[in-house]
């Protein structure tokens, strides 16, 4: 009996060790994953309509990697879209801003997203991703001439170059592949 | 067998004559909204007409991303994204398909290039110069 309950209590000790420590370092270390976890970094994309339209151009950038205030802005200046005029007819953008809104970093928040939104300063609303403080920090040790000046990878904005889950919503490290280089792994 | 290759050519088919449906259709709404008698040769004309961007103030035409063959396939002059032909007789099946689709790009592309909407009559001599090629 007394055997039975101190098993007992190093299997429930075991378990929660475990939990807890998955949990610390999926949170707080700089990993995409927490150690048991196998999910996508970021929710996928599930609307198609934002999927075609969206996608025909650039890659479809997944509704949580900015806030719904930076997705507003966006779809409201669409004739002025990073320098290209990408207006949609009223119904199409209505559909894709309330989709992207519902789906936002600070609709639907995981551990990505909170992340995200922590480089972020309340009085800001960023429309370029590339460019978001986590971002820069989670590419500062990759140099230019393999993102920028790279003739296949063009801008940092081109997540897909590299990035071989990124459609998927994958960006862990263990996926990435620089085109002229190779894997990337640090 | 002759049959089964009779099939395959209607299908392959299929695609040039959506394409040109939809085109003549279009062609027939510019008309009622004043366009009249398009011209390829205009078409062409204003396809490597050069037009101050007032965004950048580069000098920007149609073909600086579409390039001027319309067989070929064009490289957008920022970004480097591939432009499928233009050319009908070349087109993605779905380049053509779909009239929302056409207006879409006429309205961003003329307003990139031009800094306006096209008229009716251009949009029929564009699409003119399409069809010719």
């Amino acid at each position: 009996m007394n055997k039975r309950m101190i098993t007992g209590a190093v299997v429930m000790t075991t378990c929660v060790m475990l939990a807890v420590s998955n949990i610390a370092l999926a949170d707080w270390g700089d990993d995409e994953y927490g150690l048991f976890e196998r999910t996508p970094t970021i929710p996928a994309v599930t609307s198609k309509l934002y999927g075609s339209e969206c996608g025909s151009c650039h890659f479809a950038y997944q509704a949580g990697w900015l806030p719904a205030r930076s997705w507003k802005k966006m779809m409201g200046t669409l004739d002025q879209h990073f320098g290209e005029n990408a207006e949609l007819d009223q119904a199409t953008r209505d559909n894709i801003t309330a989709y992207l809104v519902a789906e936002a970093a600070d609709s639907r928040p995981n551990r990505k997203s909170r992340k995200i939104l922590r480089s972020i300063s309340e009085d800001e609303t960023p429309v370029r991703i590339s460019t978001l403080r986590y971002i820069s920090h989670k590419h500062d040790e990759i140099p230019t001439r393999l993102m920028e000046g790279n003739a296949k990878v063009r801008s940092r904005a081109n997540c897909a170059a590299c990035h071989t889950g990124a459609s998927s919503g994958d960006f862990n490290e263990h996926g990435v592949t620089i085109p002229g280089y190779g894997r990337w792994e640090d | 067998m002759k049959r089964v290759i009779t099939i395959l050519i209607c299908l392959a088919a299929v695609p040039v004559q959506a394409s040109e449906s939809v085109i003549q259709e279009r062609m027939a709404a510019y008309n009622a909204q004043g366009g009249a008698d398009f011209s390829a040769d205009r078409g062409k004309q204003m396809w490597t007409e050069t037009h101050t961007q007032s965004s950048s103030g580069k000098p920007v035409s149609c073909a600086s991303c579409h390039s001027a063959n319309l067989k070929q396939t064009g490289s957008h002059i920022r970004t480097g994204k591939l432009i499928e032909p233009m050319a009908a007789s070349t087109a993605g099946a779905d380049r053509f398909k779909d009239p929302a689709k056409i207006e879409k790009w006429f309205l961003r592309n003329c307003k990139w290039t031009l800094g306006r909407e096209c008229t009716a009559q251009e949009k029929g001599d564009f699409l003119a110069w399409f069809l010719s090629q």
